[in-house]
């Protein structure tokens, strides 16, 4: 069980200052994340893409910005808990028992929802005879490689992971690459390497075909795609392996009792206190009127947050208000020596 | 305004005055028409604003910038005719454009 004052479920900016605020009042955090970096929709959606309206900074991309939190962060030694959902809440008293889907426990004072868009998860098939194979011979993502070693495999998906795992697994396995047209959004350097794979006949490439049907009892055994002008071809394949990126899910936040609207939780304005006590919610996620989708709402948002919480985390103590450049305590818990 | 003709999963139509300047998205999602998340906001970077256009109106849309077509790989089942609602800003050329909500967006 970790014991802390508040804990996080998101790791993306608004998440990560939010930490800092609560460093900063003097109250300890954990933090969640159910992709395996911190970063959120920064990292995961547009790393690359520069950023023009943080507050003072004219200019910087995604990752550039999750790296400076990150470094603000730092003094306060806050524990991060990656490929990790939160599953479950439960009240303990004054306090919150909480449970992720890899099995870790916190024991807290106060949550804070930071959930951007909610927790990313694989894009599916559409196809809905795909559910049941799903885990035993088709996959969304890779854990162990060696299961295809000698197989056959359909990988579907015209991105970096798709085209990646087509050139690392055709060195062990016979690889068909299905794509839905003849671009591709991976690396070039990629699609040379995939076009000359199937040039040499180490790789079936097909373009402009989808998936149609899959067939096979308990597992698979082939697909049938199909061709934009109607042709269906039937592809015997051990394995199908599907990269369509990653859709943002609210997940088990809804079972929460939290007031949701519109896949948003309602906050009020004063602290992003939601309808259920000591639970803050903050970022993309809460909705309140005026609310805009900007990270630097979210900054402001965590550091009212942060201090919502404190009357949870320590009901005996009044918090007084202080700046950074004066506060000694602020700049003791900063590790800033003078 | 434009006229906008939303055809939604359940089979029912909505056509509403979207106001120029906005996008085919913003004019969903203000109208509470179902079907279309935006679950980044309009970045082109989710694909879930993503619908099928009226085949007559294909050649009439402005161009698919970079990234719109990478997004749409991402797209639930897209097709020829797949566009992101987001890309697609309302003015007088839009006018009476048609587009099908497909029945879930991932």
């Amino acid at each position: 069980m970790n014991k802390t004052d508040v804990l996080i479920i998101g790791a993306g900016p608004t998440g990560l200052f939010c930490a800092h605020q609560l460093g900063i009042i003097g109250l300890s955090c954990e933090i969640v994340d159910n992709l395996d970096k911190a970063g959120g929709q920064c990292i995961e959606l547009y790393p690359d893409k520069p950023i023009y309206d943080i507050p003072a900074v004219p200019e910087c991309t995604g990752e550039e910005l999750t790296n400076n939190l990150l470094e603000q962060i730092k003094p306060f030694n806050i524990k991060f808990h990656l490929n990790e959902r939160v599953e479950e809440l439960k009240k303990n008293q004054n306090r919150w028992n909480v449970k992720t889907s890899g099995g870790v426990e916190f024991d807290v004072a106060a949550i804070v929802i930071a959930g951007g868009v909610g927790s990313f998860e694989p894009r599916k098939f559409p196809l809905k005879e795909c559910e049941k194979f799903e885990g035993n011979s088709l996959f969304y993502s890779i854990k162990d490689k060696s299961i295809f070693k000698d197989k056959t495999i359909s990988i579907f998906g015209g991105g970096d992971s798709a085209l990646d795992w087509a050139i690392e697994l055709s060195n062990t396995s016979r690889v068909s690459l299905i794509h839905r047209r003849d671009g591709f959004s991976g690396a070039e350097a990629s699609v040379q390497k995939v076009k000359e794979l199937n040039d040499q006949g180490k790789l079936n490439l097909y373009t402009k075909y989808q998936m149609d049907t899959v067939l096979g009892d308990k597992k698979i055994e082939s697909v049938k795609i199909k061709h934009d002008e109607g042709e269906i071809k039937e592809i015997k394949s051990d394995y199908v392996l599907g990269f369509f990126g990653l859709i943002m899910q609210l997940g088990p936040i809804l079972d929460w009792g939290l007031n949701i609207d519109k896949k948003t939780v309602q906050v009020n304005t004063e602290n992003f206190e939601t309808n259920v006590s000591s639970i803050f919610a903050i970022g993309d996620i809460c909705s309140y009127p005026g609310k805009l989708k900007l990270i630097l709402s979210g900054f402001h948002e965590g550091a009212l947050a942060a201090r919502g919480c404190f009357k949870y985390a320590k009901p005996d103590e009044k918090l007084r208000f202080e700046f950074t450049t004066t506060s000694k305590a602020a700049q003791e818990r900063l590790g800033i020596k003078k | 305004m434009a006229k906008i003709t939303y055809h939604t999963h359940d089979n029912k139509t909505h056509t509403i005055d979207v106001q120029k300047g906005l996008t085919v998205m913003e004019g969903a999602i203000q109208n509470d028409i179902p079907g279309i998340d935006a679950d980044c906001g309009g970045g082109m970077a989710c694909a879930t604003c993503h619908v099928y256009v009226k085949e007559e109106w294909l050649d009439k849309l402005p161009a698919k910038e970079d990234g719109e077509e990478d997004m749409l790989d991402m797209a639930f089942e897209p097709k020829n005719n797949s566009r992101l609602s987001c890309q697609l800003i309302v003015s007088d050329d839009l006018d009476g454009l048609e587009v099908n909500i497909p029945s879930k967006q991932g």
